[in-house]
């Protein structure tokens, strides 16, 4: 929604391009002003997260103002593997993201698939409670969760970490509001050529709702990338934990003394720089898929 | 949905209807391949019904049930003590300070990301060149790690080494203990709860924007109303709709935050909103899984009556429409 560049309002009949002389100053100022203003207020803080990164101690723990780095060092990225397994947190945070969000995004399409195409009895209720889950918070689960999970033995498991994230209704729900679109002649056409549901839904249906897919997706490994309060739970050792908890350990093995910060910025900078890079690439789908329902609302 | 139809061997489910047949001569096929669809149906959508099922419905109940329980978490007796863990949350001072964290922290972030938001969304609502790569910066922090913002934040804050408190020491200022001081802590929370879920109340109000009538702008601009005029008149309440789907997702999302408040505030101290509390309770060294599930069952009666509103407003809008 946000990417159409061009917005018919505000331009009451303008004669001149934004940067013709009548208009230069007051584009300078009214125009970019606040934009620059908003721009630096967002990527400021995370600037100063990657160069503080690169300092040295002594440049960080001073009460003067060291903007940039006399000689950029990997010293805080050495000492951060060394405090506590990075590349392992690393590791299990792609494991968890891709595993999870994968068997997330089929559900979603299969279920999806099922609500709009498949004829059954109860399909209102169901999709009613799925409407339904999406307005329970996570946060409000993980005590029950947390009992059953652990009961079955999965503290400091991959499984236990991913298996109560994978019920999905935000994927659900989306997919299926992009599939009531699609016409009905294509689906007629494909049973015509008797093509079951099942290559339907992967040849037909899905291919055709890609962008959608993509949005669903991308959303859902951003998601499980970033996921906190689950992870923190349920896992304690440190060779299964994912990057957002392994910053809390990192945090409290360096977080204390002044000089940890350039630490803490490198291990920060690994679990922010990742999606940073996804989002510029792919922000469309991104931000579509986190501002939906705001169109309709 | 193979039609390849052979002789229908009348399954047994179909002969109930063997009255009717007369006039519906199709009836035996169509029930055998309703019970095919409702097989595949199952097969697709089972797996995520059965998930949700167990990990978002059964907690809810489960809640209930734990809530009112005097039980130690890892423990395996508990002993039933009715309402007794509600009463002590909205009669004890802990309780009731929890409480209070959680509706200034609520008011405050919806109020201020969403004010904020729109003054960005007007800012980002022009057409010169570079206003995408903007637009893109001002939402970037709402995908980003609430971990991994909440440290960058904390060494923002710090008050020997931190760039805010350089700042404050050039206009003579000493900064404040921001983690130490419970005001305090809550006010550094809620600014940087801010800047991480400003850019989206501001793509949204852009979204707002951008689908206004232009030519009843146009008219009133040409009618002479100047900018500020058309906005408080024309754009704001045109808006309403906008605003009251931002009310209502930031006020759930802001009653949901925990990953800030727990990397900036790792014991809560002034900080402890609704879900911090319960994870403190169960998880932070008290073991008290009974009273964390009765704050558990407060929150989720909040988040309903929020949301039971919603869609009763969305109903009326729908008959406007």
């Amino acid at each position: 929604m946000s990417s159409s560049v061009d917005s018919p309002v505000t331009t009451p009949t303008r004669k001149h391009g934004p940067f013709s002389k009548e208009n230069l100053v007051g584009t300078l100022t009214a125009g970019y002003l606040p934009l620059l203003a908003a721009t630096a207020i967002v990527v400021l803080p995370l600037l100063w997260m990657v160069i503080s990164s690169f300092k040295a101690p002594s440049e960080i723990l001073t009460q003067d103002l060291v903007v940039l780095p006399e000689t950029p060092t990997l010293h805080n990225y050495d000492v951060a593997m060394n405090s506590v397994p990075i590349p392992r947190f690393f590791l299990n945070s792609v494991i968890v993201t891709t595993v999870g969000a994968s068997i997330k995004v089929v559900l979603a399409v299969m279920t999806a698939y099922a609500l709009v195409f498949v004829r059954f009895p109860f399909k209102r209720i169901i999709f009613i409670g799925i409407l339904v889950a999406l307005m329970v918070p996570p946060q409000v689960a993980i005590l029950p969760n947390y009992v059953l999970i652990a009961g079955w033995g999965g503290v400091n498991t991959y499984w236990g970490i991913i298996l109560p994230g994978l019920g999905t209704a935000f994927g659900t729900f989306l997919l299926r509001q992009y599939f009531m679109t699609i016409p009905a002649s294509i689906l007629e056409a494909a049973s015509i050529d008797g093509a079951g549901h099942w290559r339907t839904l992967w040849r037909i249906v899905a291919p055709i709702s890609l962008p959608s897919v993509a949005t669903v997706a991308l959303v859902t490994i951003v998601t499980e990338w970033n996921d906190y309060i689950w992870p923190l739970i349920i896992t304690t050792d440190s060779r299964m934990m994912t990057l957002p908890v392994g910053l809390t350990a990192l945090q409290n093995s360096e977080g204390n003394t002044g000089s940890g910060w350039g630490i803490l910025m490198a291990g920060t900078v690994i679990v922010i720089v990742p999606v940073l890079l996804v989002f510029a690439l792919l922000q469309r789908y991104i931000v579509s898929g986190l501002t939906q329902g705001s169109v309709t609302g | 949905m193979s039609r390849t139809a052979t002789p229908e061997k009348t399954a047994g489910g179909a002969t109930p209807e063997k009255t009717v047949e007369s006039k519906h001569p199709r009836r035996p096929r169509t029930s055998r391949r309703s019970r095919r669809d409702a097989l595949v149906f199952l097969a697709l959508a089972l797996p995520n019904i059965t998930l949700i099922a167990l990990f978002t419905y059964r907690p809810l109940l489960t809640n209930i049930y734990y809530s009112m329980l005097d039980w130690t978490l890892g423990s395996t007796s508990a002993a039933f003590i009715g309402l007794d863990n509600y009463k002590e949350f909205f009669t004890s001072s802990a309780g009731l300070t929890s409480l209070r964290i959680t509706i200034i922290f609520t008011l405050v972030t919806v109020g201020g990301s969403m004010l904020l938001g729109l003054l960005l969304a007007l800012a980002l609502n022009s057409k010169i060149p570079g206003v995408t790569i903007a637009r893109s910066a001002a939402f970037a922090p709402y995908v980003l790690s609430g971990v991994g913002v909440g440290l960058v934040w904390l060494f923002i804050f710090d008050p020997s080494f931190g760039v805010l408190a350089y700042f404050l020491r050039m206009i003579g200022l000493s900064s404040p203990q921001w983690v130490l001081d419970p005001d305090m802590a809550l006010i550094m929370v809620m600014v940087v709860y801010i800047w991480k879920n400003l850019g989206y109340c501001a793509i949204v109000y852009l979204g707002g924007l951008q689908s206004l009538p232009t030519d009843v702008l146009q008219a009133a601009s040409l009618d002479g109303a100047g900018p500020v005029r058309r906005f408080w008149t024309i754009s704001l309440p045109l808006l309403s709709p906008t605003t009251f789907f931002l009310l209502i997702t930031t006020m759930l999302n802001s009653l949901q935050a925990f990953d800030l408040l727990r990397i900036m505030t790792p014991t809560g101290r002034g900080t402890n909103a609704l879900i911090f509390e319960s994870y403190l309770q169960a998880f932070g060294g008290y073991s008290r899984a009974g009273y964390s599930a009765a704050i558990s069952v407060v929150l989720f009666v909040m988040l309903i009556v929020i949301t039971v509103v919603q869609i009763r407003y969305v109903e009326k809008k729908v008959h406007y429409a």
